[in-house]
């Protein structure tokens, strides 16, 4: 949590209420009632982890047109949150964890981490992509190790966290191997551990378990709930698949097609651990879905038939 | 070991024919001598030592002129790859030189250092640089970006990153730079030999040219394809086999 309570929220949030901003932990919004700095603000305070302050991006299209990929996107994700994003394919949603990760720049408005503006890659958000990037030319260890290698962890203390990480994602007797020896559930969890090993506040992941069968995607549903429960790190997760953000997300936030915005939040009160299968699920995914329905249709004609767009 | 047989009957049988050919004397021995003339010619030559001082000789060269063009090409391969000012002039016109045959820079070598050995030099270096250094530059644009962008992500900047991930990301496109690298030195050097003076390979084969001696010929002839093969065909061919099976390149 930060020291600086004044930097506390974006820009967006009237100035009135940004000194001495009081927020409810539940609702990660600030309470407008109170308006007097409190004694010991900081175990009040919940500061966002990560907030998006009117973000937008647009960029040169081969045409020579600027095309607006993100459009105004403001969001607050609180500390130890499950947040996912749903949209249909070409919403930015993607773009958008690059932009959080600091591997692109956005063309307006502010990334603030713990309040504090983002300005490029660091290792309090690890991203795992769709492809995750393992290095081939390092074994299973070597690619948990590599980041703490970057931050210049010592050797003992970079053996022991491997280690430990391999163990959290069951792979220690894989720990020598290369990557092109493990299936594709195995390389996920290799991408997890690396990205766990450098110990991030926030867990960006995009689409990672899109590509793997339904069986070994339900067991890293099951692992990926338990560590972020037992870690309490905050997770951004990017998906299409509706029902996969309901069983994972404590909140989902759906986005349009072209330009992305966001279009809806729902706050997933279902207990946990849950299922994919189970009936509540089914039932609150269905609600996202009809109202993402829209927005999937306007996909699927840009895909299909892309002259009549625009 | 199926492969091997299908191997050894062939070249058997092409022994065979040519034993066949020999025998019928269709053209007259001293120009289609037998197997066993060039045989003969390959025993002499080792035994004089005159073969193994052409090999030392010309692979000292292979070396010297190789290697400088692979660092030379690396490194212009990477300039060339992350200047798009130098992309746009430089590159083209490399790509433009490598349609000369290596041969046609002896005339240049010969003028700018006499019949020596840097000219040799310089002709093998000219020969391999160009493509070295295409295939350094072509290697930099084909690597996966992800790699980089992993890099960056879990916290490698400046030289870490190019030293951890991008080296290492285009490894299998600097071998790949580096066989074709020495295809062409090869080629180069053999042709340069030729024509200069100074032992080597080539010059054992003009020599047997100049002796009429058609055994020779065919001997050094086959001297050159088996250490072209073992170096191409064996050490790097192995080398550029496992890279792709590791990073993924080929389904292994």
């Amino acid at each position: 949590m930060s020291a600086n309570p004044q930097n506390a929220y974006p820009s967006a949030v009237p100035v009135g209420r940004r000194t001495g901003v009081r927020a409810n932990v539940f609702q990660g919004k600030p309470a407008s009632s109170v308006t007097t700095f409190p004694s010991h603000p900081i175990a009040e305070v919940v500061v966002p982890k990560v907030a998006l302050d009117a973000i937008s991006l647009s960029y040169k299209a081969t045409s020579g047109e600027r095309l607006l990929a993100l459009d105004n996107i403001s969001l607050e994700v609180k500390p130890g949150e499950f947040l996912c994003i749903v949209g249909p394919s070409g919403c930015g949603k993607s773009t958008l964890l690059h932009l959080i990760a600091g591997l692109n720049p956005q063309t307006s408005g502010k990334v603030l981490v713990d309040g504090a503006p983002v300005s490029g890659p660091g290792t309090d958000r690890i991203l795992i992509f769709q492809e995750l990037g393992l290095f081939p030319w390092l074994t299973v260890g070597g690619n948990v190790e590599f980041g703490m290698k970057m931050k210049n962890v010592g050797k003992a203390e970079r053996e022991e966290r491997v280690q430990y990480y391999l163990r959290l994602v069951h792979l220690s007797k894989f720990r020598d191997s290369y990557i092109h020896q493990l299936s594709g559930g195995m390389r996920q969890r290799v991408a997890l551990a690396r990205a766990l090993a450098t110990d991030p506040d926030v867990l960006l992941m995009d689409e990672p378990f899109a590509a793997l069968d339904a069986q070994t995607r339900d067991l890293l549903h099951d692992e990926l709930e338990r560590l972020w429960s037992e870690t309490g790190r905050t997770i951004i997760f990017v998906t299409h698949n509706v029902r996969e953000a309901v069983r994972l997300g404590d909140r989902v936030v759906l986005m349009t097609f072209r330009p992305g915005r966001v279009k809806q939040e729902f706050s997933v009160n279902l207990p946990r651990p849950r299922q994919m299968e189970q009936a509540d699920v089914a039932r609150t995914a269905g609600d996202v879905l009809d109202c993402l329905r829209d927005e999937i249709n306007k996909s699927l004609e840009a895909e299909y038939a892309d002259e009549k767009i625009r | 070991m199926k492969k091997f047989a299908k191997q050894v009957i062939f070249y058997s049988a092409l022994l065979g024919i040519w034993t066949v050919l020999a025998k019928l004397r269709i053209w007259p021995p001293y120009l289609f001598p037998p197997p066993w003339g060039v045989g003969h010619a390959l025993w002499d030559g080792f035994a004089d030592h005159s073969f193994w001082i052409g090999i030392a000789v010309t692979m000292k060269r292979m070396l010297i002129g190789y290697s400088l063009s692979v660092v030379l090409g690396m490194i212009l391969g990477l300039a060339v790859s992350s200047n798009k000012f130098l992309e746009e002039t430089l590159g083209g016109l490399l790509v433009s030189l490598q349609s000369l045959p290596s041969i046609c820079w002896i005339p240049l070598a010969v003028l700018w250092f006499g019949l020596t050995e840097k000219a040799i030099l310089f002709v093998v270096l000219m020969g391999s640089l160009l493509s070295v250094t295409i295939a350094m530059e072509d290697g930099r644009k084909q690597m996966p970006k992800i790699y980089g962008m992993a890099g960056r992500n879990l916290g490698a900047s400046g030289f870490r990153l190019f030293w951890s991930v991008l080296l290492p990301a285009s490894l299998p496109f600097i071998v790949n730079g580096m066989k074709q690298g020495w295809a062409f030195a090869w080629r180069s050097l053999i042709q340069a030999e030729m024509i200069f003076l100074g032992l080597g390979l080539g010059q054992l084969l003009m020599m047997g040219r100049d002796l009429s001696d058609m055994s020779q010929v065919i001997a050094v002839m086959i001297l050159i394809v088996i250490l072209g093969y073992m170096v191409d065909g064996l050490i790097f061919r192995t080398m550029e086999r496992r890279l792709q099976e590791k990073y993924g390149l080929t389904p292994a």
